[in-house]
């Protein structure tokens, strides 16, 4: 039966384990330490406090000027609907530029807009075969209505790195505000708000080892945008709900250690992944590396498996290996289509669905990656073996 | 997700492969929508004596298959075309709404198999 004295987890691009030293910095605030953060008593200033540290670990790791420029939220999700929604809705301009290999976070959320009847309309870029945006194209897609343009930093599905310096310039040449979903790099890769030139930037703690249902909003000084939230008024007016307090000091822990990794690990993910591509490749034939090799993330490697579904390989994977992977394929999307992102990049449907995702962590090992490729090699020879399609 | 009954039949698919010189053979499924399999049959005295599946698909496309070629073994040939996408979701405790359409096609790869079988015998 299932192997489940072991897990390898591959799947960090989904959610990643939470950080013991984040787990500790919680504990306080979900025992003793419990107050309402805009109390005046001592138990609310002990909470105030605790999220005034969390907003200097999270503007430390982004490079902001103040700390009053990041915006606590639920997650990734909640911050691209406030960025996309509040731009939209607070100027006289009805139009988005998205590219079209956003997460659905961004796409659904302009396709919404598009349909409440506000003449709202959206443009959403093409990409190239690694899923890079050509700045010029964007050029070309800008209107005096341009309310916003969002762009996402690097995919989630393929890890490809987006020129977000030199899309937001282009913005701002023509006085667009830039929002960038930062999730998959926050914490990954440098990110720098000052450097990327970003007017808003979405990030998710659980996708760099803090808690799920905590995130932020970077959001440059002086820029207007209008609450989201409506409420008691937290977040200096901007984001209303009473602080998620061992959530937000769980996410500037993780804030803080993902910034004293990141150096170290990304070379080492980049290896473990140049590793882990170069023995697939050697032990199984006809598989192909959606992942760039360069300018995309470290520690991501997207393929596609000629003659096997991708739903059906991470099950066996799974049942027989204890490996957490996911998969582009339809059964996996939750509809009919594969995956848009590898469609977009002109991977066809056919090849579509057997596409695999492997997403590292601080805590994949080498010896995990060992047996990946080993698992691998023995699992696909088993569903190409059932398969009508494939005849080696 | 899945049903046990889908995870037993995932984990140790029965009848794959493809029936030599096969009586009647079905193709089904279409691999831009991502699931494709292959049915091929022998038949004795009426019944189904042999079938064998190949499949391309995800967990419910296997696991539909395996339970529909158990099923319809030693089934005269009106009684396998009397099986319905229903009945293989059924005995399989179920299936997921969104894999009853894309993926539990076994039942119509049989049914093409039987006739291919009766157009070269009728």
């Amino acid at each position: 039966m299932a192997n489940r004295q072991q897990t390898i987890y591959l799947d960090n691009a989904a959610t990643t384990m939470v950080a013991l030293e984040v787990c500790e910095a919680m504990l306080p605030f979900l025992g003793e330490s419990y107050g309402n953060s805009t109390t005046l008593y001592h138990l609310g200033s002990a909470a105030q406090q605790a999220a005034e540290t969390a907003r200097q670990q999270v503007a430390g790791l982004l490079g902001a000027e103040k700390e009053e420029e990041i915006y606590f939220t639920s997650g990734g999700t909640e911050s691209d609907n406030w960025a996309i929604i509040s731009s939209v809705l607070g100027q006289k301009k009805r139009h988005l530029v998205i590219s079209s290999i956003e997460h659905h976070a961004v796409l659904e959320t302009c396709e919404d807009l598009a349909k409440l009847g506000l003449e709202i309309d959206f443009t959403a870029l093409p990409v190239d075969v690694e899923g890079r945006v050509n700045p010029e194209e964007l050029r070309r897609a800008l209107r005096p209505d341009t309310a916003l343009v969002s762009i996402m930093h690097a995919n989630n599905e393929i890890g490809t790195v987006e020129p977000i310096r030199e899309l937001a310039e282009i913005a701002h040449e023509q006085g667009v505000l830039f929002h960038t979903d930062a999730v998959q790099t926050a914490g990954k890769i440098p990110v720098d708000v000052k450097e990327l030139g970003v007017d808003m930037l979405s990030l998710s703690g659980h996708k760099f080892h803090a808690p799920k249902g905590t995130g932020a909003l970077y959001l440059r000084k002086g820029t207007r945008l209008n609450a989201f939230m409506h409420g008691g008024g937290h977040e200096r007016n901007r984001r209303s709900g009473t602080v998620n307090i061992p959530g937000v000091v769980g996410l500037g822990k993780a804030a803080e250690l993902a910034g004293e990794w990141l150096e170290s690990e990304m070379p080492r993910l980049k290896q473990l992944t140049e590793k882990l591509w170069t023995g697939i490749a050697a032990a199984i034939p006809q598989v192909t590396r959606n992942s760039p090799v360069e300018g995309s993330l470290p520690g991501m490697l997207n393929v596609t498996v000629a003659g096997a579904e991708g739903e059906a390989m991470l099950m066996y994977l799974d049942m027989h290996h204890g490996i957490c992977i996911s998969s582009g394929s339809a059964c996996t999307t939750g509809s009919l289509d594969p995956s848009h992102v590898l469609l977009a990049i002109g991977v066809p449907a056919e090849t579509a669905h057997g596409s695999l995702r492997f997403s590292m962590s601080h805590y994949t090992t080498e010896a995990e990656i060992d047996t990946t490729i080993a698992a691998m090699s023995v699992e696909i020879e088993k569903v190409r073996a059932m398969s009508p399609t494939w005849d080696g | 997700m899945y049903s046990d009954k889908v995870m037993e039949h995932f984990e140790n698919p029965r009848n794959i492969g493809e029936v030599e010189n096969p009586d009647g053979t079905g193709n089904v499924g279409n691999p831009v929508c991502g699931d494709v399999m292959k049915v091929t049959i022998r038949v004795e005295d009426g019944r189904l004596a042999e079938i064998k599946c190949k499949t391309l698909g995800c967990g419910a496309a296997i696991a539909t298959s395996s339970i529909t070629t158990e099923m319809a073994m030693g089934m005269t040939l009106d009684e396998a075309m009397a099986l319905t996408r229903d009945d293989i979701a059924q005995a399989l405790g179920g299936l997921p709404s969104n894999k009853m359409h894309c993926s539990n096609l076994a039942v119509d790869g049989l049914h093409e198999a039987i006739a291919d079988y009766r157009s070269h015998n009728s």
